[in-house]
């Protein structure tokens, strides 16, 4: 049944594995930052990186910009439609039963996505000629430089979000807040500003690995659902909250769906992956890294 | 009706029955016209929107029973339609046997893996079960899709026979199909009220609300939220091989997607989630605006259902976790 690969196919997936882990890392830490800020999925993530991928191809097809430029408009844009979504729909569901605060934003999901479809058609569409794109040799193997600039600018973004989560004042109250939210508001700490910029940076992680992943992925309206579901999974194998945990999640979940692929067959790579979200959350429910 | 959510007086105690005066009477003239519907209605395009809207406010009832009253948010309820559609449609197409007893036999394979499927994941919460769900939907489209004994990605055809109860096949006549899947819903309808005045409606109300509590006075929550699954599951395994039936033909993509799912729990939700009557008022509003939309816009190319379907889904959460349902009882009760 299991197909055995040469060592050179074995590296080569291995190491794309690992450079697209990189990317779902940075988009599961955006759903990540929100779930360990306020307790919410937002079910709308996957449609908010396709809002990013889209965003990057308009900005290319439009003005001729290239997706490695348009990174920064991405990033602002999503902050500003977390920002929104914020204002609009989280801030009043807060106190809200379970079912109301999962189909709040999975409305919302399906909403962005028909939009897409609406405005967009649902046609496949590529950034045709990107600066980077063609294959490069490393460690002897080849991989794509699109995958692998984009898996060094995720970890970049990664660690930038890192730092300013852990060593920057904003990022201390982010942290207070996540932990206790009745206490960081006797601290003085606005918590509603920080739900909200919390809100406009996992939506900014998203919009940049958009932008990156337009180089070398079609865009289509459709295109969030699958990163969505790795994204969930990634943050629930990595734990809930925890950013750091998801960067790990993310290659191991890169990594496994690769193997899936090459070792049983491409076709059930994605059940290899959802196996390990089940296996994960069943045995350890608050994930590798998780803190509860 | 009990209000979906606090604050209604009593979270554990269904809100007071208003007995409406004359809502018998409704009831009997709801009913009147829905027999006498295939009569008055000749076209097959108006008993083929009406068939539609009952199968699915049939699954939306089904999946509220669990989600609605016991608070399990299922995003994986395609399974069981797919294991009715499936499991009827082998028994015919491999064995030659009777679509019927393969409705029964899908309904038990439907409950079994139902059983299968909540006996590890109710040990999760909230986002977490919707999201394992999510996961086993998606496995098990991936290895329907890949299975060629049940016809992989080409999926099943099945034969085409006379009109006759027996084959379960009325192709020239309809109306037949009408009347099945409009009992199937009354009897989805009746199990729902049963449970809703029933010590297990209280059980699930009760874990939905609070399951922490709940098992602190002696529920065995686990045992009920399988009961509440098993129900479930068998209802909509039935209307799998509704399906099956009525279009004869099934593939992953029509019973096992993920959008499936999505589109019973939007249903029931729109209307009312929790409610004896959101979801048939969901499916009465929203499935003829689809069919609508269809007509208008051509195909599904330009998703103006799903986008009306998206926005309203969102209002509900946001305004009125009730739905359309609870927002009319809030309006009587000006």
């Amino acid at each position: 049944m299991l197909n055995i690969p040469s060592a050179e196919v074995l590296l080569q997936g291995i190491l794309n594995g690992i450079l697209m882990g990189c990317i779902y890392a940075l988009i599961a830490a955006g759903l990540s930052l929100i779930f360990g800020l306020m307790e919410i999925v937002n079910f709308a993530h996957g449609e908010f990186l396709m809002i990013g991928m889209y965003t990057a191809f308009w900005m290319y097809a439009l003005f001729a910009l290239d997706p490695l430029l348009s990174v920064p408009v991405c990033g602002a844009a999503l902050f500003v439609l977390g920002w929104l979504t914020h204002k609009g729909i989280i801030r009043r569901i807060l106190g809200a039963p379970m079912l109301a605060q999962i189909f709040a934003t999975f409305g919302l999901g399906i909403f962005l996505r028909a939009l897409a479809q609406f405005l967009w058609t649902p046609d496949f569409r590529q950034v045709s000629d990107p600066w980077i794109q063609g294959p490069v040799r490393l460690l002897g193997v080849s991989v794509g430089l699109p995958q692998l600039v984009s898996s060094l600018a995720s970890l970049l973004a990664f660690g930038f979000l890192y730092w300013f989560i852990t060593r920057t004042e904003t990022g201390a109250a982010l942290e207070a807040t996540a932990q206790d939210r009745q206490a960081a508001a006797l601290m003085g700490i606005d918590t509603e500003k920080i739900f909200t910029l919390g809100w406009g940076i996992g939506s900014a992680c998203v919009g940049v690995a958009g932008a990156f992943l337009a180089m070398f992925f079609y865009v289509f309206p459709y295109v969030g659902s699958l990163f969505a579901l790795l994204a969930y999974v990634i943050v629930a194998l990595g734990g809930f909250g925890s950013v750091p945990g998801s960067l790990v999640a993310g290659i191991i979940v890169g990594v496994i769906e690769v193997m899936g692929g090459l070792l049983i067959a491409p076709a059930f790579k994605y059940v290899a992956v959802f196996l390990l979200y089940l296996i994960v959350v069943l045995i350890r429910p608050q994930g590798l890294l998780g803190k509860f | 009706m009990p209000s979906a959510h606090p604050p209604s007086p009593g979270p554990t105690s269904p809100a007071p029955r208003r007995q409406l005066p004359g809502g018998a009477v409704l009831l009997g003239l709801l009913l009147l016209a829905a027999l006498s519907f295939p009569y008055l209605f000749q076209l097959p395009y108006h008993r083929d929107v009406v068939i539609k809207l009952y199968l699915f406010a049939m699954l939306a009832q089904a999946w509220n029973i669990l989600a609605g009253y016991c608070g399990q948010v299922s995003l994986g309820h395609a399974v069981f339609f797919g294991a009715g559609a499936y499991t009827s449609s082998i028994w015919q197409t491999a064995w030659g046997g009777s679509p019927w007893v393969g409705l029964a036999a899908g309904i038990v394979i439907a409950v079994a893996l139902s059983l299968a499927i909540g006996y590890p994941c109710f040990r999760l919460r909230g986002h977490y079960f919707a999201i394992a769900t999510i996961a086993v939907g998606e496995i098990v489209h991936t290895l329907a899709i890949n299975w060629e004994f049940i016809g992989g990605a080409r999926g099943l055809t099945l034969p085409i026979r006379k009109d006759s109860l027996a084959d379960f096949q009325f192709a020239t006549a309809k109306y037949p199909y009408y009347y099945i899947i409009l009992g199937l819903l009354i009897l989805c309808l009746l199990a729902s009220w049963w449970i809703e005045r029933a010590r297990v409606g209280y059980y699930l109300r009760a874990i939905k609300e609070d399951s922490d509590a709940a098992q602190s006075l002696g529920v065995p929550i686990t045992r009920y939220k399988l009961i509440a699954m098993a129900v479930s599951a068998g209802f909509v395994a039935a209307g799998g091989t509704f399906y099956a039936q009525y279009v004869l033909y099934i593939d992953p993509d029509s019973v096992l997607p993920l959008s499936l799912s999505i589109l019973v729990c939007v249903l029931a939700v729109i209307g009312g989630v929790g409610t004896l009557w959101g979801p048939l008022v969901g499916s009465a509003i929203l499935i003829p605006l689809s069919e609508f939309t269809r007509v208008k816009f051509g195909g599904t190319g330009s998703a103006v259902d799903l986008l009306i379907y998206g926005a309203l889904l969102t209002s509900v959460a946001v305004f009125q976790p009730a739905g359309l349902v609870g927002l009319v009882q809030r309006l009587r009760r000006r």
